[in-house]
């Protein structure tokens, strides 16, 4: 597995992840599951948080509250197949307005990290090492986008009608 | 019909280029058979019993003459010299090798064609009807829609990976002919709204497959700037909600089905609140760019009495042109013109598909009889849209050249038909040799068409890429312990009178079921009050019981 940030390969990764039974590091940086980030917000720990939304979990329902407590979210991918990740990074970038790093985790192939990328993932841990090195072609395979996302490409649309 | 223009071209060509990346690495190890399989899938190509297969779209079944001559050269350069064509208006061809796929999408890019999200969990080729821009019937052209969804749905990021494949058919007249009650979301297009204006009714849930769905209405009336914004808030409850862990439960149809109608609708609207009037707003000044490409042709000026008159001499001199033109020929919204069918369902034939010979000259016949343009049809014929009366008869002299003037639409041996047990893997039973035997039963023609309209689909499984639910008469092949038998059912309907076949009884043996359907058939004539009564409206009036007894005696 080869994290990706802003087009490069990062060597290093501060975060860590700890399951809910787990200790939280007094210093972090440390991503720990959405339920979890619930129970510990009202007492927060001093350190970096991320959270972990699983497929499952109602991006719409995550407050600016919780948003705020973490600089990191990690939308996970159980299977390549499973794209309800794409819908939950859309909401937080679009619904939510969040800024932070959107990661996508688990099953990340060459071929989704375009799609990805447009509906506003900005890291990538990506599983095979030969497509986290062909990151750059992955996500310029298309000049054009047809549809209106949150990473601003311009659509086909706008193109033809600017004048 | 639309052109492409840099960009469209663009994005063709750049996917074509994609996909030959894509095999190369397959080819190379880089990526596993499982791991290449959504991407081959999403390129249309699938692996089939024999060989691969692959699906090209043909967005809402409009072609012209060049895109269908290229199809006639793929078919010979890289296949068996044939193709056929779907209940999804595509075309499939089943003998091309995985390395020569990537040579096939450069030609089809070529002619501003594709192969693009033909199969795969993402959103399909939008159909609507045949008669689009020539019916007299609808208010608005349903294509400059379909050219708006397609590009919508052409490489969405967010909805590429749904729990399962998603299909979209719209209608721009009240007579639906591209059976949008049956499909994830139907589009009607309907006057509405405070002022009364085109705007467009929106269903979903509607399937068959498994288990057969007439679709719920959404919203009465979605404003034409709103149009794609509700989509989106379609799929994205959709994408959020429908169950990844049953490939089975997985359509759309069970999700409204599990979360219920009234909740599935409220949480569509609830989203639909939170995207209309943001950046899925229909642009319209897109929407004039792409209505430019289906304002009517240049027709003539003709007068109709004239060329009725003429036409009518025509069919006197000729039983057999006359007989077709009965059959097959559709009133045009123009005066003096015709929408002109012509039939893929020879007689004894393998229903929907035609050689690289006949493909070239339905390509020649459309260029110099149909302006260019011709239609596939989801019931697996092809039309030339507007012929002028005058025409039809040097059109229908070089169909009889040609095998291709069989003159029996939506009658009896106009079947509906998968390729089934000769060519899939996932059928249980033969479909084409049932649908060949049937056809021969009824080969005479007078009878044909004194019998009337009536629909037979046959599926060579419970997934129903036949259609058979729809069927006036539908016919399911289904395996029993190794042996092929087919249940029957009647009174099945596509249009807007959307009904699903009701099940006979127990089900006929390969050899048993050609008689199965006479006997109904003589049934139907013997019940009937009148020619005019036609299969379905007598089923409807004397109910199942008649057809039982028949086949099965009384008890």
């Amino acid at each position: 597995m080869v994290l990706v940030k802003e087009g490069t390969i990062l060597t290093e990764d501060p975060w860590i992840f700890v399951d809910d039974e787990t200790p939280i590091p007094a210093d972090g940086p440390v991503i720990i599951s959405l339920t979890r980030l619930r129970d510990e917000l009202p007492n927060r720990p001093a350190g970096e948080l991320g959270v972990q939304l699983q497929p499952a979990d109602d991006a719409t329902a995550i407050t600016q509250d919780e948003l705020e407590a973490v600089s990191l979210v990690a939308v996970t991918f159980p299977a390549y197949k499973d794209g309800r990740g794409y819908s939950q990074a859309r909401n937080l970038r679009e619904r939510l307005g969040y800024q932070g790093e959107i990661r996508a985790v688990g099953d990340v192939l060459f071929d989704q990290l375009a799609y990805m990328q447009r509906v506003g993932f900005s890291a990538f841990e990506v599983r095979k090492a030969a497509d986290a090195e062909d990151f750059a072609k992955a996500v310029n395979e298309f000049s054009n986008a047809y549809q209106p996302t949150p990473d601003g490409k311009p659509t086909a649309i706008k193109t033809r009608h600017s004048k | 019909m639309y052109q492409y223009d840099s960009i469209d071209a663009a994005m063709v060509q750049e996917r074509a280029d994609q996909f030959r990346g894509q095999v190369a690495r397959r080819f190379e190890g880089r990526v596993t058979e499982e791991e290449f399989r959504p991407l081959r899938l999403m390129n249309g190509l699938y692996l089939q019993l024999h060989a691969y297969m692959l699906r090209v779209a043909v967005p809402y079944g409009t072609l012209n003459a060049d895109q269908m001559r290229t199809q006639a050269h793929i078919a010979r350069q890289y296949d068996k010299g044939y193709a056929h064509f779907t209940t999804r208006q595509n075309i499939q061809y089943n003998w091309p090798d995985l390395d020569h796929t990537p040579d096939i999408l450069d030609d089809l890019a070529k002619v501003e064609m594709h192969a693009i999200q033909t199969s795969g969990n993402c959103i399909r080729n939008i159909t609507t009807d045949p008669y689009a821009g020539a019916t007299g019937e609808e208010i608005e052209d349903p294509r400059i829609a379909s050219e708006l969804m397609r590009q919508w749905s052409t490489f969405h990021p967010e909805f590429s990976y749904l729990p399962r494949k998603f299909k979209i058919a719209i209608t721009g007249a009240e007579n639906d002919r591209a059976a949008i009650k049956f499909h994830d979301i139907g589009i009607e297009i309907v006057r509405g709204g405070p002022d009364n204006e085109i705007g467009y009714r929106i269903y979903a849930g509607g399937g068959q497959g498994r288990t057969p769905v007439i679709a719920k209405v959404m919203s009465e009336w979605v404003a034409r700037e709103d149009l794609i914004s509700f989509l989106e808030a379609i799929l994205r409850v959709y994408n959020q909600h429908g169950r990844r862990d049953n490939l089975y439960k997985a359509r759309i149809k069970i999700t409204v089905n599990e979360m219920g109608v009234d909740n599935f609708r409220a949480a569509v609207l609830n989203e639909f609140e939170l995207i209309q009037g943001g950046m899925f707003t229909v642009d319209q000044r897109e929407w004039d760019r792409i209505a430019a490409y289906f304002t009517p042709p240049a027709f003539e000026d003709l007068n109709d009495a004239q060329e009725q008159a003429a036409l009518e001499e025509d069919m006197a001199k000729d039983v057999f042109f006359a007989r077709w033109v009965r059959a097959n020929t559709v009133q045009h919204g123009t005066d003096g013109y015709s929408i002109a069918v012509i039939s893929l369902k020879p007689i004894g034939g393998i229903p929907g598909d035609a050689t690289a010979d006949q493909m070239d000259v339905v390509a020649d016949l459309s260029e110099k009889y149909s302006l260019s343009d011709v239609r596939v049809t989801h019931e697996q014929n092809l039309v030339l849209p507007h012929v002028r009366k005058r025409d039809l008869k040097a059109v229908y002299d070089v169909l009889a050249d040609n095998a291709l003037n069989t003159p029996n639409l939506g009658q009896v041996t106009d079947i509906i038909c998968c390729p089934g047990l000769d060519y899939c893997n996932l059928a249980n039973a033969r479909s084409i040799p049932v649908s060949q035997m049937v056809s021969e039963r009824f080969a005479d023609l007078e009878k044909a068409h004194d019998i009337g309209e009536l629909k037979i689909k046959i599926s060579g499984c419970i997934n129903a890429c036949g259609h058979h639910h729809v069927g006036h008469i539908g016919i399911l092949g289904v395996d029993k312990k190794g042996v092929e038998y087919y249940q029957i059912t009647l009174g099945g309907d596509a249009s807007e009178k959307a009904a699903i076949g009701e099940r006979l009884g127990p089900a006929f043996g390969y050899d048993e079921v050609t008689d199965a359907i006479e006997t109904i058939v003589t049934t139907y004539l013997d019940q009937r009050t009148s020619r005019d009564e036609q299969f379905n409206a007598c089923v409807k009036r004397v109910g199942l019981t008649p057809f039982k007894e028949a086949l099965y005696g009384t008890r």
